[in-house]
């Protein structure tokens, strides 16, 4: 069952670490995913304030603008995708995450499966 | 009309009910799967025991038709036996009759009350699932319409199948994070009972009397968990006390004023003797430590001889093991037992900052008792009022506009 792994990641120092925890931390913390066999795909993303927005109206309008800003301390700063048997080890793998640290979360959400 | 028979099955479908589906679902990784074939199974007993006669083992033949019922549906039906990944439908044999099955209603407690469901709904998954009620008397329960509970269930399940939360009992590293989830749901099924939410009425004996069989399941399945001993013992200990707790008309009487030759001799006995075991042989945890709290006051033979320093001391053990600001609170009020109402107010006072006490009505009954007894009476008034306004029960209302009127009227004489 794959669950994606939505990190909400809190305050940000200026090397790209959270509060609570080293570059170094992540690195493992990747390695611990790909080396498990769980590993489907993952990204970090970068910075919000290089995000842009675009929306189509009714009349096919296109509207692009600058953001979203954020309205909270947590950003979403980048996934995972697993593949694990339940919820719980999910939950376990969320947990390890260094993005769950420093006033930051993790979302855990199943991907949707249609029966392909 | 209830026939005998009828009446049978129904006593060995709430005891059995459990067992059944949790055997059911180990075996087919599908609460509702399970839940179908059990109330199929039963409906199949209503039809065959008033003919055959009720089985020498109800429960091992409910199992073994649930299980064949389950078979035929999955053999009907591929798509959904390939939903469920089963390794091979046909490979599920079938039971022989009357052959004992194992219980495997933990890992159901376990999955009911896991913590990635919403709060509101492992209370009334675990009614329904491990005590056997309908989700109509579930609804009941809780005083809310059939509709609303049944719409909080089906979430729930969805949940559970399509986030896929397992049905498995944690491993002995992880129990000590999941065991007090699974009995502070047991317990608040217990409070709700105790003092209902809302309501006309003060208590809901059924509610508190399915918690405490849903804790008895739970010790007899983890005879070990002091724990459990000590949420069981907490809740016999205060249920004790249900007969006393309201006047005939249904109003409220409290503690001082119980006649306490009402209280349950026999289920005090049995709560004083699970509370040794709850703080015998290690550190006691926050049930034992409430239950042995209950214990004093079950012991006492009025409010002026029981022994206030001892239940101050284990309040001392609460708030480091469970702090709280409602232990804050009782703590303060045993204070006031113990050294004068002037230093219960004190503490009282010193917590009025925490927001979390602002709705909290006994806070402001608490507050307005002790004003009263000081003889500042306006203040307690105001006190009174403002846990009239927070009071959810027709009694509590009662009780607390009494006590208002009570402390204006002495401020006018």
């Amino acid at each position: 069952m794959k669950y994606m792994l939505l990190i909400n990641a809190g305050a940000v120092a200026e090397d790209g670490s959270a509060e609570g925890c080293t570059v170094q931390d992540w690195m493992n913390y990747d390695k611990a995913v790909r080396e498990a066999g769980i590993f489907v795909s993952g990204e970090s993303l970068a910075d919000l304030v290089t995000a842009t927005s675009v929306r189509v109206g009714p009349d096919g309008t296109r509207t692009v603008v600058d953001g979203p800003f954020a309205e909270t301390r947590e950003v979403l700063g980048g996934f995972y995708v697993i593949d694990v048997p339940d919820l719980d080890v999910a939950l376990d793998w969320a947990a390890r995450c260094p993005g769950a640290l420093g006033g930051g979360s993790m979302v855990v959400r199943p991907v949707a499966d249609f029966g392909a | 009309m209830e026939s005998p028979v009828s009446g049978a099955v129904e006593a060995v479908f709430r005891e059995e009910h459990g067992r059944l589906l949790a055997a059911l679902v180990r075996r087919f990784g599908d609460l509702d799967l399970a839940e179908e074939v059990t109330s199929a199974a039963v409906e199949a007993a209503l039809v065959h025991w008033p003919v055959e006669g009720v089985p020498s083992k109800p429960g091992a033949w409910l199992m073994a038709t649930a299980r064949r019922k389950a078979v035929d549906r999955l053999r009907r039906d591929r798509t959904y036996a390939a939903k469920l990944a089963l390794v091979q439908v046909d490979s599920v044999t079938e039971l022989p009759e009357g052959a004992e099955f194992p219980d495997d209603r933990l890992q159901l407690f376990f999955t009911c009350a896991h913590p990635a469901l919403a709060q509101e709904a492992r209370g009334a998954l675990t009614l329904r699932c491990l005590a056997g009620l309908t989700t109509p008397e579930v609804a009941r329960a809780y005083l809310v319409p059939p509709a609303t509970m049944a719409q909080r269930i089906v979430r729930a399940k969805k949940k559970i199948r399509e986030a896929r939360i397992p049905f498995r009992v944690p491993g002995a590293d992880e129990l000590p994070g999941r065991l007090p989830g699974v009995l502070q749901v047991v317990y608040s099924i217990f409070t709700e009972g105790y003092v209902a939410s809302s309501g006309p009425r003060l208590q809901r004996a059924d509610l508190a009397e399915e918690a405490i069989r849903l804790a008895r399941i739970l010790r007899r399945l983890l005879p070990a968990e002091r724990e459990v001993s000590g949420l069981l013992a907490l809740m016999l200990l205060v249920h004790a006390r249900r007969e006393a707790r309201t006047g005939p008309d249904g109003s409220v009487v409290l503690l001082a004023d119980q006649d306490r030759a009402g209280w349950d001799a026999a289920m005090i006995a049995e709560g004083l003797g699970l509370v040794r075991v709850a703080l015998t042989g290690g550190p006691a945890g926050p049930y034992g430590v409430q239950a042995a709290i209950a214990a004093l006051h079950n012991e006492a033979a009025s409010v002026d001889t029981t022994d206030w320093p001892q239940v101050v001391a284990l309040y001392d053990v609460l708030q480091v093991l469970a702090p709280s600001p409602v232990v804050a609170l009782n703590r303060a009020v045993a204070v006031a037992m113990r050294d004068g109402p002037a230093a219960g107010l004190a503490l009282v006072d010193a917590l009025s900052g925490d927001e979390r006490l602002r709705d909290y009505g006994p806070f402001h009954t608490a507050r307005g008792d002790l004003l009263q007894r000081l003889g500042r009476l306006p203040e307690a008034a105001q006190a009174y009022g403002k846990a009239l306004d927070l009071a959810g029960t027709d009694p509590e209302r009662a009780h607390l506009a009494r006590r208002l009127d009570g402390s204006r009227g002495s401020a006018v004489s």
